[in-house]
């Protein structure tokens, strides 16, 4: 098992190399440029080139990444152009990441809180009108388009009701600040109005962002437990009289999920998409808001860190899957 | 397991049947398809300890039998009709989950492939316990050594270790062994085997079969034993029940049935199994299949099949005729009519 984790993230670190080469070349190869982003079409060409050379940009490109590896490798991005002038683009991440990571969670909670029980019901009276209304529901959940469902939801329950706030992730009440992750930290001080006010305000980004993992990972769960259900150990398991609660958890369940993990991990890693187009509409102020504001201003630094980090993440979330992997099916771990 | 434990051969025949299946009928209504019968008015007897083999092709509705007795079919797209009375209940009319507390415990089952019918992400020991945790009470803790020892008496060795083991690390034989480790857990005073040994090499087979054996007659436990194999009827059945398309068509004791088959399937089956003592007498397979069956209604199922059909037998339904310990479906019987 230490081998294969050893491996694995000896893979990673080949993963991230190969990626920040094809990220560098690609980003500097994109039209415009961060001295257009900055000065505008109608800067002279000496403040330009001024511009340039303190960028660091006139130097041969090569020598660039070489630069922007031996620091990166350090944990140093440099300092933001675009997304928030003068701040280093790590610090940048980090600020914004516990936002994401909060969407994340909770919209992925949501979308397997209620994927994995529905999905086994739905097998469970396969053919029925409860479970054809539910495959045509997961299908509308695949079908519509993120941004679309989320200003949908933003006027109805927002703006037209006011059940929910339209945008941020919390209301200015005066909260203190520990981790960054604002629903927990109220809880770490006490501040209970605090939680509650950055829940209310996570409500609808995470519906919004639970849909397609939610639809995805509805159709694997009723898919494999439909597989399952026919499977002899499970005639085997009622052959021995055990409780309806032991076959389907210990008998049904068991085997059933192992497809579902994976999925799972996959739209995890799904989801950061998702996030950049939610966070837009909701103005939540997370990973995603960043990504796209560095993308309009060719913020080199900050792009480069939040897709390296994105991309680590996902790594790390596949090497967990496969964790997961070996921990509930004996056949991986024993050989 | 006490009075019904006794010894088998001395008194058996004058036992009440501990299971008694009348005029189990099994139809398969699946919407836009038409009703398909295939089990269709099946009776038979099991004594306390004795062993009786349902024997018959694919198809014959052997399998289906033993489910519908066990109340394992599906619970949609099926009717069941008829009795199975076991020790005074009527099994086809018990709630599910009054069936529920009878299987595992009175009446235990085997199946035929033992890789496909254990859980593969299960221990295997976990999966003998279960079954005592479940009609014992006990806790998994109570219930470890005697799964324990079920392993052992299966004749599974290092059974301390193959608790812990999962199924894809044990070999086929071994496999079975567990399956009727659990299958035994609970001591049942009935057991239902089908196909036990079709998955197995033939060396294992002989194994498993002579286990079973044993067992049997240690326990007093009931065998129905389910085959197409004619060598493991011979091997272990009492009395035997051939089946074909759904019905009974001959039922006899071993040796009667062996040494003079009266049913022309019955005598086909048995022609068609390879001789050591024969050696250059070719092999007589029965032609056909059982999707040339005609329709009980109005015909004898087998007559297209038959190597001496006579004109009555595409014309009525022959009856289950008895005569002592023997029963026979037939027009005109091997041998000629008595």
């Amino acid at each position: 098992m230490a081998r294969f984790i050893i491996r694995r993230l000896l893979q990673m670190v080949g993963v991230v190399f190969v990626l920040s080469l094809l990220l560098f070349f690609w980003l500097r190869s994109l039209p415009g440029g961060t001295v257009s982003a900055i000065l505008g079409e109608r800067a002279t060409p000496e403040t330009r080139a001024a511009l340039t050379k303190a960028l660091g940009l006139d130097e041969p490109i090569w020598v660039q990444y070489w630069k922007f590896l031996t620091r990166a490798l350090r944990g140093e991005f440099g300092v933001s152009t675009g997304v928030l002038p003068g701040t280093d683009a790590m610090t940048i991440f980090l600020d914004r990441l516990p936002a994401t990571i909060e969407l994340s969670f909770l919209a992925l909670l949501i979308a397997v809180v209620l994927a994995i029980p529905l999905g086994y019901v739905s097998a469970r009276r396969a053919n029925s009108p409860l479970d054809s209304g539910l495959v045509v529901v997961s299908l509308v959940g695949v079908a519509v388009p993120v941004f679309f469902l989320a200003f949908l939801l933003k006027y109805q329950l927002s703006v037209e009701h006011n059940w929910f706030p339209v945008s941020g992730r919390q209301d200015n009440i005066g909260c203190t600040r520990v981790t960054n992750f604002f629903v927990l930290d109220g809880l770490l001080t006490r501040e209970f109005d605090c939680s509650a006010s950055a829940l209310k305000h996570l409500v609808l980004p995470s519906v919004a962002l639970a849909t397609i993992p939610f639809a995805v990972i509805y159709r694997i769960t009723r898919a494999s437990v439909l597989d399952v259900l026919g499977e002899d150990y499970v005639r085997t398991a009622e052959s021995k009289g055990l409780n309806a609660r032991v076959i389907r958890g210990r008998h049904v369940l068991r085997n059933a999920l192992l497809p579902v993990v994976t999925t799972i991990g996959l739209q995890t890693g799904g989801l950061l998409a998702g996030a950049v187009l939610t966070e837009q509409v909701f103005n939540f102020g997370g990973i995603g808001n960043a990504l796209a504001v560095a993308f309009q201003r060719r913020d080199y630094p900050v792009l480069e860190v939040l897709i390296l980090a994105a991309a680590a993440i996902y790594v790390i979330i596949n090497l967990l899957v496969d964790i997961a992997y070996a921990v509930i099916d004996p056949r991986v771990r024993t050989r | 397991m006490t009075a019904t434990a006794t010894t088998p051969s001395t008194n058996r025949h004058g036992d009440e049947p501990l299971l008694s299946v009348r005029d189990l009928r099994v139809t398969f209504t699946r919407q836009g398809e038409e009703p398909f019968t295939a089990v269709d008015g099946v009776s038979f007897d099991v004594r306390p300890g004795q062993t009786v083999g349902l024997v018959g092709e694919s198809g014959c509705g052997k399998s289906v039998t033993s489910l519908a007795i066990m109340g394992l079919l599906p619970r949609r797209g099926n009717r069941v009709e008829g009795t199975a009375t076991f020790d005074g209940t009527d099994l086809l009319r018990l709630g599910s989950s009054e069936m529920r507390d009878r299987r595992g415990r009175d009446i235990a089952m085997i199946f035929q492939d033992p890789l496909s019918s254990l859980n593969p992400v299960v221990p295997v020991g976990l999966q003998v316990t279960e079954v005592l945790e479940r009609h014992r009470k006990m806790s998994r803790k109570a219930a470890t050594p005697l799964a324990r020892d079920l392993l052992k008496r299966v004749g599974i060795p290092d059974p301390d270790r193959r608790l812990k083991d999962y199924p894809h690390q044990m070999s086929g034989g071994m496999r079975q062994r567990a399956l009727i480790a659990m299958a035994l857990a609970c001591a049942p005073r009935l057991l239902i085997a089908d196909e036990p040994t079709t998955a197995l090499d033939v060396t294992i087979q002989a194994q498993i079969l002579s286990l079973l054996k044993e067992l049997v007659q240690e326990t007093g436990t009931a065998l129905v034993m389910i085959t197409h194999d004619l060598g493991v009827v011979a091997g272990l059945c009492d009395e035997v029940n051939v089946l074909y398309g759904g019905r009974i068509v001959e039922r006899g004791g071993r040796h009667e049935l062996f040494g003079q088959p009266r049913h022309p399937y019955t005598n086909g089956l048995l022609a068609s199994i390879p001789r050591l003592d024969a050696e250059r007498a070719p092999l007589t397979p029965i032609p056909g299949s059982v999707s040339d069956n005609l329709p009980w209604t109005s015909a004898c199922a087998f007559a297209p099949r038959c190597s001496q059909p006579v004109d009555v037998c595409t014309q009525r339904t022959p009856q289950l005729e008895e005569s002592g310990s023997r029963a026979l479906r037939c027009f005109n019987p091997v041998g000629g009519p008595r």
